[in-house]
């Protein structure tokens, strides 16, 4: 078996940034031996810790899909020692990669079954990764309608711009895109909080499933919105941040009560994390 | 399986033969406290102990574990990328390790050795390694491992079980490595029937001595969450300090941290012991912290041993009753108060 905590090398082919705050940067990383590439076999919903020769390691969500070949996509918000390095990255350095990590959407489960997906700020980047693998042709008759509530502060605080935009002109997503408030006069979408964009929309609860992703108060208040429209809290599906080192079930510190959050999680429906302590 | 029986004086010589052809580990005595180390020669080997301080799972768990290493000059085509360190391959023998500490081995396993991942250092370490287990005839007042599962001559987690008998030392082979170890060992006699009951004795009598300050069956049913969210917990962690030096005494705590370490243009991935009682163990990178309070990481130490361990895998609690974390809090929490309030909240007042 291969040793869970050893990164497989990889190097920065490009980075962008995402945001007018310049605080949150797309890195798109190579692996430097194809068949690692091989070997990191992932779905949607899963994540990876970026290793850093000399600084430490972060988990992040995989923010490419499985049906884009040759790189794998990853969006850090800088916030502490780690991640403030990889920011000042080049293209061209190099890096690790150990994952991919934890499980990921119920996509055998959600067959057959319209989704609804609500994402807020940053926390986007899984939901990239799942709505490029749902309209992918091999995956899109899988499922029914696909419906998105994406919302940010402002405009320039959006993720994958260009993607939204593209996403918007399609027949087979229906795209809410939203922003807390804006002074942009050219901008054409809606503007609200999520749940209240949530509540206004009214996505269909019939034979649907949600993935809601973001910040702890929009979940908060996105929550009883879809209660409201008749989601049960088995088909409400999050995913869960935690301080986290190994990525595999071992350190110790990512438990909620009995589950590993990197391990057992980070995906969870509303009706499991019912059954855990309040500790997150 | 084979028992053979050593008298004291010929001890160190079937120490000093297993010497030639292992690494053999010991309770040593250093100033006022004993430790397992690397024996230099047989008659560092100290028996007249109870038990160690410092539980032995730095064996398997170096408090810092060196696990990568890494260039980082500029020039070097291999910068950054990481490097495995060699893994424990030497053969070792545990000689007088407690039966309590070795069960800590056991429970501990289920958290490295999984389906899915195999922490590869864990388990170089224990596959290079056998335990001779030296029974406790006198078990200390603090001791509860007969409340736990476990008992002062618990064989499951060993290879041989020593027992002090007159004039020397019965050895029991208990598994096949065990067993291997003792074979053709000229220091040796085969022990008789006679002495096999003598240890058997011994065994029934200093079990009777172990308290059982608590029963954990009750935990079994309750929901976490109505443990989670019971009343005393406020009680429990009022004096609590969070020094965490039940976490780093403890046999069971395996809970670690890894760090980058950089001199000059080499650097080294470690792992070492973290514990649950620092307010860091959870602090997210945006400032939020699922337990930011005292309570919180009060509660998550005895939460884990005596509930979420044992409902995870069925198995527990991860605690074996060596009591050091009684015998060494600074102020006195004492985790047989703290099981015997969860377990009093589990059954229905009547």
């Amino acid at each position: 078996m291969k040793n869970p905590y050893l990164p497989y090398p990889v190097r920065i082919q490009e980075i962008i940034t995402e945001t007018e705050d310049r605080n949150l940067k797309t890195f798109k990383l190579v692996f430097l031996n194809p068949k690692d590439e091989e070997a990191f076999s992932y779905i949607p919903g899963q994540f990876a810790e970026l290793s850093v020769a000399g600084q430490g390691e972060v988990p992040i969500g995989i923010a490419s899909s499985p049906t884009e070949k040759g790189f794998i996509m990853f969006t850090v918000n800088r916030v502490g020692k780690v991640t403030t390095h990889l920011h000042n990255m080049k293209p061209g350095d190099v890096m690790g990669v150990r994952g991919p990590l934890g499980n990921w959407y119920p996509w055998e489960e959600m067959k057959g079954k319209n989704v609804v997906i609500i994402g807020g700020g940053f926390a986007f980047t899984t939901l990239r990764s799942s709505i490029v693998w749902m309209l992918d042709p091999a995956h899109r008759g899988d499922y029914g309608d696909i419906t998105v509530v994406y919302g940010a502060r402002n405009p320039g605080m959006l993720l994958y711009k260009d993607e939204l935009v593209a996403w918007e002109k399609r027949d087979d997503i229906t795209m809410h895109l939203t922003v807390d408030g804006t002074d942009d006069p050219d901008w054409k979408y809606n503007v609200g909080f999520v749940p209240a964009i949530t509540q206004e929309k009214a996505p269909s609860s019939e034979n649907a499933y949600a993935i809601v992703c973001g910040p702890p108060i929009m979940i908060k208040f996105t929550l009883p919105v879809l209660a409201d429209l008749g989601f049960p809290p088995e088909r409400i599906i999050t995913s869960l941040e935690m301080r986290m080192k190994c990525g595999i079930g071992m350190c110790g510190r990512c438990n909620i009560g009995t589950e590993y959050v990197c391990k057992d999680g980070p995906v969870f429906t509303m009706e499991k994390l019912g059954r855990l302590p309040n500790e997150y | 399986m084979l028992k053979i029986f050593v008298s004291k004086d010929n001890l160190p010589r079937l120490v000093d033969r297993l010497m030639a052809d292992n690494q053999v580990l010991g309770p040593v005595r250093e100033g006022e406290a004993y430790r397992f180390r690397a024996l230099k020669e047989a008659r560092d080997l100290d028996l007249n102990f109870q038990n160690t301080r410092l539980s032995p799972k730095d064996l398997m768990h170096p408090q810092t574990d060196p696990l990568f290493a890494y260039s980082l000059r500029k020039d070097d085509p291999e910068a950054g990328i990481l490097k495995e360190l060699p893994r424990q391959t030497a053969q070792r023998v545990v000689l007088g390790i407690r039966p309590c500490d070795a069960k800590a081995f056991q429970l501990v396993d289920v958290n490295f050795v999984t389906d899915t991942y195999r922490d590869p250092w864990w388990e170089a370490r224990r596959n290079a390694t056998v335990l001779v287990g030296l029974g406790c005839t006198q078990p200390c007042s603090t001791c509860f491992c007969t409340a736990v599962g476990t008992g002062p001559f618990d064989s499951s987690a060993l290879d041989v079980l020593m027992t002090e008998v007159e004039g020397g030392y019965l050895l029991a082979a208990v598994t096949e490595k065990g067993e291997a170890l003792l074979q053709d060992a000229p220091e040796a006699q085969s022990a008789t029937g006679e002495m096999a009951e003598a240890a058997e004795k011994i065994a029934l009598e200093a079990a009777k001595k172990v308290a059982k300050p608590f029963v954990i069956d009750p935990l079994k049913d309750k929901p976490q969450t109505e443990l989670f969210g019971a009343e005393f917990w406020e009680e429990v962690q009022f004096a609590c300090i969070n020094c965490g030096t039940c976490t780093y005494l403890c046999p069971t705590c395996w809970c670690f941290d890894i760090q980058d370490e950089v001199q000059g243009d080499r650097g080294v991935r470690l792992r070492l012991w973290d514990a649950c009682m620092f307010p860091l163990f959870t602090l997210h990178g945006s400032g939020h912290n699922p337990r930011s309070q005292k309570l919180q990481r009060v509660r998550q130490r005895f939460m884990h041993k005596f509930k979420y361990y044992v409902d995870k895998y069925g198995d527990g609690p991860a605690c074996v009753g060596c009591g050091r974390c009684v015998q060494y809090c600074p102020v006195n929490i004492d985790i047989r108060r703290v099981v015997a309030m969860m377990s009093a909240s589990c059954v229905c007042p009547t």
